[in-house]
């Protein structure tokens, strides 16, 4: 039904054309849900604006021909592309809190979309609304359709905006990253409910995402992508069970498994732990070694509670706290790695802000190795544990400063700490580590912006490093980057864990990257632990129901 | 180095916008002409010797009846014009520049720290700033003016005049660098590399202006030059007025001034020389602070 063939996209600029689709050629039958498959650049959103008519300017669609049912869609004026979208293609774009109008009821949303494309009164059409929420799994909808977007959950909010998709009954319905936005027990009933659509109203999707775990989950065909061309394309299993292109393979040895865990990632280009062979890098671990001798640290938190002022309801009383972590109690053991996993609000980041004195905590004791570690407010600038707690942020985008070079960023840690006195010895360190977490010592000039993602990721453990820590907070150190990045950076974290012994606590949503880290696994459920104990025991037998859920709920990718 | 330069999105931006070339060469050769005043101007209008009452009210050259002396004419006291306002606008733009940076570097500072520390030393700071927002820059500078007279002997005040107006005008300008720079703060302050360093145990000061500050230069920029077209014309204001600068140390306002007397008596370039001057001055750095603007807006670009 729709038919791509040799789709080019180009967008000029001033350094010349760049060609971000290059003869892409796609078919998508009714009832079927093709999954487009890439990561960040593979120009996968980029297909889905071409489709629909809305790619950015100055984009063009340079060549191919795009046909849906009997319509040459490259051939629409204007006009004639408007009422296509939305007629007959519709879109769902990942962040339900954005794609919906926050002043306008879910009532008066869904009528406007229906009578732009009808000619219905709007009793009929408020009926019609009604009937798609149900449809949608949305319960009571009558009384509920009067509500305003932020009276919804996240979730419930995705089914609007599927509802409002269905609107117009389009034969082609193209989805924009849909769950990723989303925590994983409401991605498996929004991504069910996908394909009940598929299957009912004969619909056909485009489903974009980065997620291979997804795309098992529901895809029929999928289509893999990378720097705008086709690499493979075919049922989906064959696909992802028997990869035949050397990229999907790389790609399919990068995704964590849930089922078990490896040494390390098998991707290409990696020939086991890195062997620092150049001097400043042997040098550098030589260094990084004098310091770490004792190892890691064990940390111990006992009924730590954190509570935050409250959204006030009257101007007279208090606002009542809003309790994010209560009486949580965890330990550490000296130079393991434990895996803190729990939903978005369950409070893994709080915990981390807690420990490295970000937050302060309204009750419990935190201890490191034998000392106490003292509340954020009360823990001096001077106190040792600032340096000995080191952390690893998620969005490595914003956690390096973007005026700084490299070798500042680098050598700060070493001249705030009274590490390393002289310059030039700063300096030679700061090369050195930048051969430990593998990169070309020749980038110490350069600034962050000039880095992808996974080498800003590089630069910031290796200034954690630097600060020689015995206890490492990685705080979702993945999850803003590429699945094969993504692999890169946990061998890299595994190399540098196993060389200096360190302690780490790694947070992370995601479970499968949690099993090949961890050596014990501890559960946070709205600001409690449900479940702790060594990793292979929670994930071949959790003994929580919550974890039990958590697991079942996690998309598998093995085939 | 240069060629990097040239290269920039910022600079490509530049070669391709008509208007900011035009403001730009307009402001370079206003500059340059005051900054080279006293090599480039034929007389000197505050030393006497140099021009005599008998070249007085001469019209500009393509009038009847001028000098070719004095290509824009001469005012009633026979001082050249082109003199005058070389030496005008290097007055102006040294009160205009001075007010800005004054501005600048209070401003800053209590932006930083209102944004970074938040809670009461914000509330203060941005109350006083709502306050002085009140409160017209022409009253402030009279009440200073005022405060300086009352306690300066009546000499040291007559010499103090460009500063007491520097700081009256660099008091009315503070508060956009502070809303700006606080605002900015409270953004940047929530990033991880704030937080990174800020649990590394550095010392506030250092996350303030090494880690914060040049991350929050870009805004802060523009309204330098947004400001500093404020201040001249905030300076021709109160000069304009009297309250500024006395005849004798002629600044652009005051050169105005003393031309509204010859409005109506035929000798019009006395006025309107000096005011298309200040105008010509005003709107050339009005467009590349509007250009700026535009080139450190990552929406935009």
């Amino acid at each position: 039904m729709l038919d791509v063939k040799n789709l080019t996209v180009t967008f000029p600029s001033r350094r010349g054309d760049f060609t971000a689709i290059q003869d892409v050629s796609i078919q998508v039958k009714p009832g079927e849900i093709h999954g487009l498959v890439g990561e960040s650049g593979a120009g996968k959103s980029t297909i889905g604006a071409a489709i629909i008519g809305l790619l950015q300017p100055p984009g063009y669609v340079a060549s191919g021909l795009m046909t849906l049912g009997d319509t040459d869609l490259c051939a629409l004026t204007p006009e004639q592309a408007h009422e296509v979208r939305g007629d007959r293609i519709s879109m769902i774009f990942q962040d339900p809190q954005t794609s919906l109008n926050p002043l306008m009821t879910i009532e008066d949303q869904l009528i406007e979309t229906i009578q732009a494309h009808s000619d219905v009164s709007t009793s009929a059409a408020r009926k019609r609304a009604v009937d798609l929420l149900e449809e949608i799994g949305i319960k009571n909808a009558a009384d509920r359709i009067g509500a305003y977007p932020h009276q919804f959950s996240g979730g419930m909010r995705q089914r609007v905006v599927i509802a409002l998709a269905l609107c117009t009954d389009p034969e082609l319905i193209i989805a924009d990253e849909p769950t990723t936005a989303l925590d994983v027990a409401v991605q498996s009933q929004v991504l069910d409910l996908i394909r009940q659509l598929a299957d009912a109203r004969d619909i056909a999707f485009i489903l974009i995402t980065h997620d291979i775990g997804v795309i098992a989950q529901i895809t029929d065909n999928v289509t893999v992508l990378r720097g705008g061309r086709v690499m493979e394309t075919g049922a989906t299993e064959r696909v992802l069970g028997a990869p035949e292109h050397p990229y999907t393979k790389s790609l399919m040895a990068a995704v964590p498994r849930l089922d078990r865990k490896l040494d390390r990632f098998l991707v290409p280009g990696d020939g086991g732990p890195p062997t620092a062979s150049d001097k400043q890098g042997v040098d550098a671990e030589a260094w990084l070694l004098e310091g770490v001798q004792e190892g890691g640290l064990a940390l111990e938190v006992d009924s730590l509670t954190v509570r935050f002022a409250g959204t006030r309801t009257s101007l007279f009383r208090k606002p009542d706290p809003y309790v994010a972590l209560q009486d949580v109690s965890l330990t550490v053991p000296a130079g393991r790695v434990l895996g803190l996993v729990g939903e978005s609000g369950s409070g893994k980041s709080t915990l981390a802000k807690a420990i490295c004195g970000l937050v302060n905590p309204s009750g419990g004791n935190m201890r490191l190795g034998d000392a106490a570690l003292p509340y954020g407010k009360a823990r001096a600038r001077r106190d040792p544990s600032r340096r000995v707690v080191q952390m690893v942020f998620q969005d490595p985008y914003s956690s390096l400063n973007a005026r700084h070079r490299i070798g500042d960023i680098l050598a700060e840690p070493l001249a705030l700490y009274g590490l390393e006195p002289d310059k030039a010895a700063r300096h030679a360190l700061a090369i050195g580590m930048l051969r430990l977490v593998e990169l070309e010592p020749d980038v110490i000039d350069r600034y962050p912006h000039q880095f992808s993602g996974g080498q800003r990721q590089r630069i910031a453990v290796a200034r954690a490093l630097l600060a020689r820590p015995r206890f490492l907070i990685c705080d979702e150190p993945t999850s803003a980057l590429d699945v094969s990045i993504q692999a890169q950076i946990l061998n890299l974290l595994k190399d540098l864990q196993a060389k200096f012994n360190l302690t780490i606590l790694f947070i992370s949503h995601n479970l499968a990257v949690v099993r090949q880290m961890a050596d014990d696994v501890a559960v946070l459920q709205s600001g409690q632990i449900v479940e702790a104990g060594p990793s292979e025991t929670f994930f071949e037998a959790p003994k929580a129901t919550y974890s039990k859920s958590l697991l079942s709920l996690t998309p598998a990718t093995n085939f | 180095m240069l060629g990097r330069l040239w290269d920039t999105d910022g600079f490509w931006a530049f070669r391709h916008s008509p208007a900011a070339i035009l403001a730009a060469v307009v402001a370079i050769l206003i500059f340059g002409g005051a900054l080279l005043a006293p090599w480039i101007a034929q007389s000197n209008p505050y030393d006497l010797a140099t021009f005599t009452l008998m070249d007085g009210l001469l019209p500009p050259v393509w009038e009847d009846g001028a000098d070719p002396r004095f290509l824009l004419g001469t005012d009633d006291q026979g001082r050249d014009m082109v003199s005058a306002i070389l030496y005008g606008a290097r007055l102006s733009l040294l009160i205009g520049l001075m007010a800005m940076l004054i501005a600048t570097v209070l401003g800053v500072g209590l932006g930083l720290a209102a944004g970074y520390y938040g809670g009461r030393l914000d509330a203060i700071v941005m109350r006083i700033a709502d306050v002085q927002l009140a409160l017209p820059a022409i009253l402030t500078a009279l009440l200073i003016d005022g405060i300086a007279r009352g306690i300066l002997p009546t000499s040291a005040h007559e010499n103090l005049r460009v500063v007491v107006l520097t700081i009256a005008i660099a008091l009315s300008l503070w508060v956009n660098f502070a809303r700006t720079a606080r605002a900015s703060t409270f953004v940047e302050r929530n990033k991880e590399y704030v937080q990174a360093a800020i649990i590394m145990g550095q010392h506030p000061l250092r996350v303030m202006f090494w880690h914060i500050l040049p991350n929050i230069l870009g805004p802060l920029l523009v309204i330098m030059t947004v400001d500093l077209a404020s201040a001249i014309l905030l300076e021709a204001t109160l000069s304009f007025l009297g309250i500024g600068l006395p005849a004798d140390s002629p600044s652009l306002g005051t050169l105005i001034r003393i031309g509204m007397q010859f409005l109506l008596s035929g000798e019009w370039w006395i006025l309107w020389v000096p005011t298309l001057f200040l105008i010509a001055l005003v709107v050339s750095i009005n467009i590349l602070g509007d250009f700026l603007r535009d080139a450190f807006n990552p929406r935009l670009r």
